[in-house]
Formats: C-alpha cells, structure tokens, sequence
C-alpha cells in the first residue's frame, strides 16, 4: 500500500518536473537541436549549380571537398589570425585597466564606469562608430597625420588589424569587468602578506596576482576565443570579407556561401568545420591552458 | 632594537574614530598584548603598525626610527594573519621562503634558513604540500614560519589563534610564548580573548572604543582593574558589579547594596569618603565571595553551574541583579531557588565611580610605563 502510493507520487513528481522543463525544451528543439541536427544532414547533399532544384546525395564527397579546398584554409588561417590579434590584446588590456581601476582612489568610480561602458555597446555600434573614425575623409585618423594608402578598411595589410582593433574595443568593457570581478576576490590579506614580505609592486602582480587570477584569465581565453572565432557584424559592416578576402573569416565566408551562393550543402559543411575547430580549440585550452590555472580550495 | 612605540596616534575613518590618542611604548624583546572586544581600534592599532593604514595623525616608531612615514615594506617588521594570508598557489616551502626570495637572499642561505624555521615549526615532512592540504593548525605554523624566517625585530600577530580549535588553541598558546622567548624578538600581539592575553603577556594593553583603557601586567590588571570597563572585560567568569549607596556608621565607611551591606577597606574608605552618601558601584570577582549562613547579602539561587573543577552559583539580589560566586567542586551545591547568604572578602573589594567608571582608590593603580589612559 505505502509503497505503491509513494511510487505514485514519485510518478506525479517526476510528470511535473517533464512539465517544467518542457517549454524551455520546445524552444531549444526547435531553435538549436533541430537546425544542428539538419545542418549534418544538409552536409551530406550537394545543390546543383545555378540554383536549380534537386539535392543530389553525395556522402562525405562535398565534406572532403570543402575542407581541401583553398577556400576554407584561407578563410581558417584569417580567423586565427583574427583570433590572435584579438583576443590576447583584449584580455591585456582588460586586465591592465581592472588593475587600474582597482586603486582606491578619489573618483575612481567614474573610471571604472567608463572603462566596463563598452559591454554596453554593440559589436555593431563599435563598427560604426571605427569605420567612421578610419574613414579617409571624415574620419579623425587622416587628421592625426596617419594616412596610409589605400586606407585602412580598404588596405589588404591593415584591413584585419583594424577589423580586430573594432573587436579589442568592445571586448574591453567585458574583459573588463571579469578581471574586476577577478581581482576583487583575492583576499587583499595575502596582497598585504606580500607587501610585507618585502615583495615590491612588480613582483606582487606578477607572483601573487596573476597566479591568484588565473582561473579568470583562463575563463577569459576560452570565451574569448569562442567569441572570435564566431565574430561577424564588424567584418560585415566594415569590409564584407574583403580586401581580395583578407577578412574573410568563416562566419563571414559561411554567410556568403548561403546568401549569395545560395549553398547550403557548402555552407553546412563549413559551419560544422566552425563548430569542430572551436570544440577543438577549447578542449585545447582545457587540457593544457588549464595545468597552469591555480584554483583555490 | 625591537623597541615599538605608539605616539599621540589617532586613525579615523570618516566620522568613525577607530583608534583615540593611542600612546603606547613596547619594550625590546616584551610581548605585548592589545586586547579589547571587536571594534575597539586594537587590529587598526597594529596595521597602524605594520604600515598598512596611515594613522591620521601621531607618530609610529619602530627601534629608534619615526616610521610614521616609512612603506609598509621597508618597516622590518613581520605579521602573522588572522586568516593566515598564505599563498595558496605555493607549496609550503615557497611559502616560508617567499619574504627571502623577495629580498634577494641567496639560494644556499635561502635553503638553510628555510631549513631552520621549518624545523623550529615542526613543519619538514610539509614543505612540499600545498596551503590547501594542511589542517587549520598546520597553516597556522606555516604562517609563522613564513614570519620568522627573515629574523624581523618585531613580530605582530592579528588574532593568530582564533581560527584553532579549543585543543589546539590552548597548546599554540604556550608554543607561541616559547618560540618567542627562544627568538628574542619583540611581539605585538592582538586579540579579543582576555584569556589569551592573561597567559600570554610580560604586559597587556585594554583597548576599548578606540581608547587606551589600561596598560600593565596580566596580574596586576586582574588586581586592579582602572575602570568598570577593564574590570568586567579581564575575568571570567566576570567580576560581579553592584549598585550601592555609601553610608557611615561609627566611623567605618561601607556601601548599602540590595539585600545587604558590605564594609569598605580602608585604602578605597580614604577614596570614598566624599562619596558619603552617593551611589557607587562595588566590584567583587566571583572567587572573593563565599556562600556562608553568616555572610552580609541576602539572595537566591538561580543557576548553578558545574564545570568539573569548581562551581558558578549564580545568585539573584534582591533587586535582580545577578551576582555569581564561585566555589570549589567538592562543595555540596545549593538547590534553586534556595534562599542563601554571601559573604565577601572586603579587603578585595573594587569600588568605581558610577559616572566616568574610574576606579576609587587612593593610590589607584600605578601605571608601570609613562603610557597611561588617555580619557
């Protein structure tokens, strides 16, 4: 008798927490577990030219295909490339400015409001606001005296520096506030420990902060480097993939591909080389980034 | 010289006073207790100290140098932390060694001295461990480790004990005492725990709202204590205090207290006299009073305590203050709310001005440094 009346509550709880999760688990079939799903399957089907109707099923033809190409290697090495001049400078510059506005000092509030004002802004904001500071003729760079030709935006040696400055700058106010948010939980009693053990400012940081920081620099790389990997509205809006594709990083050639191509099998093929490369990356970072993380107990 | 002195120092944070005119000489060599219940200005005294808060205004001397001015980090000084402050990322021996890598000390004398202080904290078969795999005690010898390793002049310790438990906490007590002895440095020591500073201290300083209350030997702070403040802080369990009013008969001086009198002796009659006749507050520590048929208080038995190896008989008076004898534990104790009588020892009877809560005496208890209460 007991038993069987628990087995039944056991039953109506269990319903209910199905009940729970069900809405936020229609919402994610439809919108992520779906589409992830049908993007493997799209790979397998190539499109004829011309965009005339009938998929043809090609097996892994079009994955080895693509990811031999040319195409997809040059599009690869310009997101790293864009990845590394992005990501460290951004997490640098973070840090040195968390570290900044860590002083206790008179106003400071204001800085720290300035410096995290950035996360308020979007990726798209930032592109406007750069293409129009390195546009040739109204932007401020000219006045400066720097001038280079073809400008920047359109120069195939500074268009994915300057596509990565727009990314550095918004990524600050973020990178920001994680190291704040890092720096405020060390324990300021060790900080003075090593004050008073003699250790000068320089070796503070670089022996006591740093180390204590670590689990917060590393989660910064990670999320970073995803985040650049996949990054897309500053190279639409500033140089759509080009000079002669110097900025054409995979989100963007993916894009190209379906819109003006119009193929799917292709573009399918390189989201998933996207998804595979950033879950390399990351799996990476974890197996060696982390052996050098310190996390507190 | 590991000589320590506090000069006119007051440290205010906005409107809060945390430390009032702090005048404090430490002897060379001396361990020195600040005590005080939380808040009383005696952890900001030694980061004052330590060169991690600037005193707002007064002098901080360290051996024959005005400090006042002087980095936390060119101070030579050590500290152990409260929370212990270790380096969580560094084993044990880059722990104790960071201070010396710090100062550029070189490897072989680097090794030796870590050597040393390990040895001297018991701590060899730990030095490869991290701060997260030791015990609360073990961290604690890490600390001070870390801080004798360098031979400061003067050690200061915020609290050192107070993340121990009750065993070990007693036994560090007397290690501490030991180590320091052996080291001949000068201590600086702060706590809330009277009980520590009365075992620990060649002298103790009671600190109160940011105030100076008294400075002096354990023994003689328990004997006479300068005010209401240090006389119910210092003791345990604490010393009972009454409300009476002084009156005269046949030319002996004594107080009237709810439910009974008690005649003054002579040194505190000679303070009092011109009190005839006004309230005073009258002091007795619970191992002064007896329960005996002939005593002069009436009172009640509330509660009774046994600890083991004596008794608390906690009696009512006849106004409801409590008022706590204690008694050796082969005695029978009384039933509640049985009605008694206490006796007390009149010739250790404190008397304090109920007002300002100074200690009446005529000669009050002599301040053995220059350094006095600054009321």
């Amino acid at each position: 008798m007991a038993g069987r009346t628990r087995r039944a509550q056991r039953r109506r709880e269990a319903l209910l927490g199905y009940l729970l999760v069900a809405p936020a688990l229609v919402v994610f079939a439809v919108f992520v577990f779906y589409p992830f799903a049908k993007n493997f399957q799209l790979a397998f089907y190539q499109d004829p030219l011309f965009n005339l109707p009938g998929k043809r099923y090609v097996g892994f033809d079009q994955i080895s295909d693509v990811l031999s190409s040319e195409d997809f290697r040059h599009s690869l090495w310009t997101t790293i490339a864009f990845a590394l001049l992005s990501v460290p400078a951004g997490i640098l510059l973070g840090l040195a400015l968390a570290v900044a506005a860590h002083q206790k000092l008179r106003g400071i509030g204001i800085y720290r409001t300035i410096f995290a004002s950035t996360v308020a802004s979007s990726v798209a904001v930032a592109a406007v606001i750069f293409g129009t500071l390195f546009n040739p003729v109204i932007g401020w760079l000219p006045w400066l005296g720097i001038e280079p030709q073809p400008p920047f935006l359109q120069n195939p040696d500074w268009a994915l520096p300057a596509v990565a400055l727009v990314t550095i700058w918004q990524s600050i106010g973020l990178s920001f506030i994680v190291m704040s948010a890092g720096l405020q939980a060390i324990p300021e009693e060790v900080l003075e420990a090593a004050e008073l053990d003699g250790a000068r400012p320089w070796r503070r940081f670089w022996r006591v902060t740093v180390p204590l920081l670590s689990p917060t620099i590393f989660f910064a790389v990670v999320v970073g480097s995803i985040f650049a990997f996949q990054a897309f509205a500053q190279v639409e809006m500033l140089t759509k993939g080009g000079p002669i594709d110097r900025t054409n990083v995979l989100t963007y050639n993916i894009f190209v591909t379906l819109r003006e191509s119009q193929d799917e099998g292709r573009a399918a093929v390189l989201s998933i080389a996207l998804f595979l490369v950033t879950l390399l990356l990351t799996l990476f970072q974890m197996r060696i980034l982390e052996k050098r993380v310190h996390y507190a107990s | 010289m590991g000589r320590v002195a506090f000069d006119h120092v007051t440290k205010r944070f906005g409107d809060v006073t945390a430390v009032d005119d702090l005048t404090l000489d430490v002897a060379d060599q001396e361990f020195l207790v600040l005590v005080g219940p939380s808040g009383c200005g005696k952890t900001t005294a030694l980061r004052m100290l330590a060169g991690l808060d600037d005193p707002t205004s007064g002098d901080i001397v360290i051996g024959e140098r005005v400090v006042t001015e002087v980095a936390a980090i060119d101070r030579d000084i050590a500290m152990v932390f409260q929370s212990y402050a270790l380096y969580p990322h560094m084993s044990v021996r880059r722990n104790i060694e960071f201070p010396l890598r710090s100062r550029k000390v070189p490897a072989d004398e680097r090794n030796e001295l870590v050597a040393e202080a390990a040895a001297a904290l018991g701590l060899e078969q730990l030095l490869d461990r991290k701060p997260a795999q030791l015990s609360g005690g073990q961290r604690q010898r890490v600390a001070l480790a870390r801080a004798i390793v360098r031979r400061p002049e003067v050690f200061l310790m915020d609290e050192p004990l107070s993340n121990l438990d009750a065993k070990l906490r007693v036994q560090t007590r007397a290690e501490l005492v030991e180590l320091q002895r052996r080291l001949a440095t000068t201590v600086v020591y702060v706590t809330h725990d009277q009980v520590e500073a009365m075992t620990m201290a060649d002298r103790m300083a009671v600190m109160d709202q940011g105030i100076l209350q008294q400075v002096g030997p354990p023994q003689e702070v328990y004997a006479k204590p300068a005010n209401l403040f240090v006389a119910r802080f210092i003791g345990n369990p604490p010393m009972n205090t009454i409300t009476g009013t002084v009156f005269r008969t046949d030319g002996t001086l004594g107080v009237q207290l709810p439910g009974g009198r008690v005649t003054l002796p002579e040194s505190v009659a000679a303070a009092v006299q011109a009190h005839d006749g006004d309230d005073v507050v009258v002091g007795v520590r619970p191992e002064h009073a007896t329960l005996d048929p002939e005593g002069s208080i009436e009172a009640t038995v509330a509660v009774v305590e046994v600890l083991g190896h004596e008794q608390h008989v906690i009696c009512r008076l006849a106004d409801d203050t409590l008022f706590t004898v204690r008694q050796p534990n082969d005695d029978v104790p009384p039933g509640l709310g049985v009605g008694l009588r206490i006796a007390v020892d009149s010739r250790r009877l404190h008397v304090f001005d109920p007002e300002s809560g100074r200690r009446l005496e005529v000669a009050p208890a002599a301040p053995a440094e220059p350094a006095e209460t600054t009321t």
